[in-house]
C-alpha cells in the first residue's frame, strides 16, 4: 500500500478546462514524476470550484493552500518550492487588488469566506467520476435511509417542513409538488430532472452536474420513492457535453452497484433513469414543453391544468425538479428539516447558488444563505467592479424572465419575495452585474432578442408581441425612437404577460418593464435627446476630449482606427468629428477620463460642456 | 462492482477515510518533514520515504504528513516536527531512517515523545 501525503485538487469544470487545466495537469504530472513525488502526491480532477475568474485553480490538501491562474511555465517552480521543499509558492496565490500580500488559505479568501455550501458541498472536494469518493462524503446514505426507514409520506413531510422551494425559478414548494404526485394513482409515474439550463449567464446547474452528478441521482432516487415512480429521465441540453458525460458515467456506475435498477440497496424498491438530450430550445425548460420534448414531439407548452402531477410525461403523473433542487435533497433527508431551516429566512429557507458574471471582478459560482444582502454578494464575494474606476449601475437577476435591480436597491435581502418586489425574479440564479458603461435600453433589447428568438410560436401575443417590442427597442437604440414609444412598450408588455400560455411569454417583457421602471430617463434621452449616455448605441453618441483633462499621452491617437484623433505629444488632443465612427476605442483606452460622451452630432466642446452642466443642474434639482 | 448494501456503503466510506482526512481535516497526528535545501542535502527525502512507508504499514488513516522549509537549524538536519493532537509539537534532529521508524512507533502512534532524539518541545513564537 502506498501512502499518499497530499492531494492536489485541480478544477476541471468547463471554465478552468477552457483556461488550461488539461495542459497544466500534464505538466504537473510530468514534473512530479521527474522529482520522484508521483507516488506521494495525487492529482484529482474535480468539478467546478466556483472561482472561475481565477482559473485554472487548484487546491492543495492537507495544507488548504489555494493556487490560481496556473500556467505550464509556473509548474516546475511550484513543484520544487511547495511539494518538494514545503514552501507554499506565493506567486500563484490569491491577492486582493488593493493589497499586496498573498492569501494562502482558501478559507481566508473573501470569495470563499462568505459562502455556505450545501448544494455545492462536494464541489472541488471529490472526483466527480468516482462513486467511492461520493460515498465517502455520506453519499447514498440518505437514499438508504429513505428506502429502508421512511414511507412516502415521511419523505413528503420532511420536504414540506424544510420549506425547500424549487430552484428553477418560480420557487414552488418542492414538498407540495411531491405530495400532489404521490397522491395521484397510476400504474406508472415519472421522476424527472430539469437540466435544461437556458438563461444567458447562468451555469449553476451545469456546474452541479459536472462537479457532483451523484448528488442529482440520489435526489432523484429519494423523489422517486416519495412519489412512487419507477422510471426517471434527466433532461440535459446537448451543449453541456461534460455534464452529460459525467452523468452517464455516474448512472452506469450506479447500475453496476445496484444503486439504480431493481431492488436498490436491498430495499425492494426499483428505479432506473436515463438521460435525454435537449436540443437547446429555451422553451423546453418549461415543464410541459420539456415533457413533450421527451415524448419526441416539438417542444411546446400546453395549458395547465391538468398539472404534470396528475398528467405529465406520457400522460402519467410526473414530477419535474431542477438540478439544484435535487442536489440538496440528500442532506435534508439525512439531517432533517430543522437543520435545513437554520439558514435562510422564514419563507425562503436554505441556500441558493448564484452564477456571478458581467462587469464583476470575481466571476464565478457562489452559494450563499437566503436573505443575504445583495451588496454582500456583489462587493464582498464578487469583489466589486472589474474596473475599479467604474461605478456599479445595476444587476440583472432571473435572466430573460427577470429584471434589472438598480444601485438604490442593492441593500435588499436576497429572498424570493424581496427580489420579486423589485420587478426582477430569483430565477435560476444568474446574476449579471453591469457597471456605469452599460446602456439599459440595449440591455433590455438584448434579453428581448433572446426571448423573441426563443418564443416557440404557439401564442400570438408572445410570438408577434415580442417581435414588435424588439423592433421598437431597435428603433430607439438606432435613433428612430418616437414620443409615446415608452408607453406603447408598457402596454404591449402588459398584454403579452396576461395572454401568454407559459412562463416564457408571461415573463418575456420583464427586462423591458424593469428597465423602464428604474431607468426611464435613459429611454427618454435616447428618444428625445438622441443621446445614449453610456456611449453604447453608436448612432446616438459623439466623443469629445476635454482639454483640461487630457495629458497628451497619445494612447487614444494610436488606437483610433479612423485616424480621427489629432494632437502633439503632451499637448491636448482633439477628435475630428467628421471622421469619428463612434467605435468607443478612445473612451475605453483613456486612463485619465478625459473623453466624454455627448449626444449625436454634437460638434464642439463648448456646446458639450454647456450640455453637461445643464444635465448636472437637472440632476441636482431632482436629487 | 457487486451490488451494494448499506453495510457496503459504510465500508466504502471507511476505506476512503484516509483520503478525506487529508481534505477535510480531523487527523490525529501531523508529521512535518523539513525540506529546505539543507534538509534535502542531509537526506530528508529518505526520511520522507521511510515515514510514508511506516504510515502505510501501520494502516493508520488519520496521520498526515507535510513538508516545510528550513527550520533554521541546518546543522541538525534532517529534522521533523511531530504534532499529536492537543499536545505541543516536538522537533527531532539528526535523523536517520531507523530513528524515524522508532519515533513513528513511539511518538506518532504511541503518543510518547522519544526524548533521546528530541531537540525541543514547542514552537517558536510567531507574530
Amino acid at each position: 500500500m502506498e501512502k499518499i501525503r497530499a492531494n492536489l485538487l485541480m478544477c476541471a469544470g468547463t471554465g478552468c478546462v477552457a483556461s488550461g487545466t488539461p495542459k497544466v495537469k500534464t505538466a504537473l504530472q510530468e514534473e512530479l514524476q521527474k522529482r520522484g513525488l508521483a507516488d506521494e502526491i495525487k492529482i484529482v480532477l474535480t468539478g467546478c470550484n466556483g472561482f472561475c475568474a481565477e482559473g485554472p485553480v487548484m487546491l492543495v490538501y492537507p495544507d488548504e493552500i489555494f493556487y490560481q491562474k496556473l500556467t505550464v511555465e509556473d509548474i516546475p517552480k511550484l513543484v520544487e518550492e511547495h511539494f518538494l521543499k514545503g514552501r507554499p509558492y506565493e506567486k500563484l496565490m490569491f491577492r486582493e487588488p488593493e493589497k499586496k500580500s498573498a492569501i494562502p488559505l482558501m478559507k481566508d479568501i473573501p470569495f470563499f469566506k462568505h459562502q455556505v455550501l450545501r448544494v455545492l458541498r462536494n464541489k472541488g472536494l471529490v472526483d466527480p467520476e468516482s462513486l467511492e469518493e461520493y460515498i465517502a462524503r455520506d453519499g447514498y446514505m440518505a437514499a438508504a435511509k429513505a428506502l429502508h426507514e421512511m414511507t412516502s409520506a415521511d419523505i413528503v413531510k420532511v420536504m414540506k417542513d424544510s420549506g425547500l422551494r424549487g430552484r428553477g425559478g418560480a420557487g414552488f414548494p418542492t414538498g407540495m409538488k411531491w405530495d400532489f404526485a404521490s397522491k395521484s394513482v397510476a400504474d406508472q409515474k415519472f421522476m424527472l430532472c430539469n437540466g435544461d439550463e437556458g438563461d444567458p449567464g447562468a451555469f449553476m446547474d451545469r456546474s452541479v452536474m459536472e462537479a457532483d452528478p451523484h448528488s442529482v441521482i440520489e435526489g432523484m432516487i429519494i423523489g422517486a420513492k416519495a412519489i412512487g415512480a419507477s422510471k426517471g429521465v434527466i433532461y440535459v441540453r446537448a451543449e453541456y457535453p461534460l455534464a452529460v458525460k459525467r452523468l452517464q458515467l455516474a448512472i452506469d456506475k450506479c447500475r453496476e452497484a445496484g444503486l439504480l435498477g431493481e431492488n436498490i440497496l436491498g430495499s425492494g424498491f426499483n428505479f432506473d433513469l436515463e438521460i435525454y438530450l435537449g436540443a437547446g430550445a429555451f422553451v423546453c425548460g418549461e415543464e410541459t414543453a420539456l415533457m413533450r420534448s421527451i415524448e419526441g414531439k416539438r417542444g411546446m407548452p400546453r395549458p395547465r391544468p391538468p398539472f404534470p402531477a396528475h398528467k405529465g410525461l406520457w400522460d402519467k403523473p410526473s414530477v419535474l425538479n431542477n438540478v439544484e433542487t435535487l442536489a440538496q435533497i440528500a442532506p435534508i433527508i439525512l439531517n432533517g428539516a430543522d437543520w435545513y431551516k437554520t439558514l435562510g429566512t422564514e419563507k425562503s429557507t436554505g441556500t441558493k447558488v448564484f452564477a456571478l458574471t458581467g462587469d464583476i471582478r470575481n466571476v464565478g459560482l457562489v452559494e450563499v444563505p437566503m436573505g443575504i444582502p445583495l451588496r454582500t454578494i456583489i462587493y464582498d464575494i464578487g469583489g466589486g467592479m472589474k474596473n475599479k474606476k467604474k461605478k456599479f449601475k445595476s444587476v440583472q437577476m432571473g435572466g430573460p424572465s427577470g429584471g434589472c435591480i438598480p444601485e438604490s436597491l442593492i441593500d435588499i435581502p436576497v429572498t424570493y419575495e424581496d427580489v420579486v418586489k423589485t420587478g426582477a425574479i430569483m430565477g435560476s440564479g444568474g446574476m449579471v452585474v453591469m457597471d456605469e458603461d452599460t446602456c439599459m435600453v440595449s440591455t433590455s433589447k438584448f434579453f428581448l432578442e433572446f426571448t423573441a428568438d426563443e418564443s416557440c410560436g404557439k401564442c400570438t401575443p408572445c410570438r408577434v408581441g415580442t417581435r414588435v417590442m424588439l423592433d421598437m427597442l431597435t428603433d430607439i437604440t438606432e435613433g428612430r425612437g418616437k414620443d409615446g414609444d415608452i408607453e406603447t412598450l408598457q402596454d404591449l408588455s402588459r398584454d403579452i404577460i396576461s395572454t401568454s400560455l407559459c412562463g416564457l411569454g408571461q415573463t418575456a417583457p420583464n427586462p423591458v418593464l424593469s428597465t423602464i421602471r428604474y431607468f426611464k430617463d435613459e429611454y427618454e434621452s435616447h428618444i428625445k435627446d438622441n443621446w445614449c449616455k453610456a456611449g453604447i448605441c453608436r448612432n446616438l453618441c459623439s466623443f469629445h476630449i476635454f482639454e483640461d483633462l487630457c495629458k497628451g499621452c497619445g494612447a487614444c491617437l494610436r488606437g483610433c482606427p479612423q485616424q480621427a484623433i489629432v494632437g502633439e505629444k503632451k499637448q491636448p488632443h482633439r477628435i475630428i468629428q467628421e471622421l469619428c465612427i463612434q467605435c468607443r476605442n478612445c473612451y475605453d483606452t483613456c486612463k485619465f477620463g478625459s473623453i466624454k460622451i455627448g449626444p449625436k452630432g454634437c460638434k464642439d466642446i463648448k456646446a458639450m460642456r454647456e450640455l453637461l452642466e445643464k444635465v448636472e443642474k437637472v440632476e441636482e434639482v431632482k436629487g | 462492482m457487486a451490488r451494494l448494501t448499506i453495510e457496503d456503503l459504510k465500508k466504502i466510506k471507511e476505506k476512503q477515510h484516509a483520503t478525506f482526512t487529508l481534505r477535510e481535516g480531523g487527523y490525529r497526528a501531523k508529521v512535518t518533514v523539513h525540506m529546505g535545501t539543507c534538509g534535502i542535502a542531509a537526506g530528508a527525502r529518505e526520511i520522507m520515504a521511510a515515514l510514508l512507508d511506516e504510515i502505510a504499514q501501520s494502516k493508520a488513516d488519520d496521520i498526515i504528513t507535510t513538508t516545510s522549509g528550513c527550520a533554521g537549524l541546518c546543522a541538525r538536519e534532517p529534522m521533523i516536527t511531530v504534532e499529536v493532537l492537543n499536545k505541543p509539537p516536538v522537533k527531532y534532529g539528526d535523523l536517520t531512517a531507523d530513528k524515524l521508524r522508532e519515533i513513528f512507533k513511539e511518538h506518532v502512534l504511541g503518543g510518547n515523545p522519544v526524548e533521546k532524539y528530541a531537540l525541543v518541545a514547542g514552537s517558536e513564537t510567531t507574530y
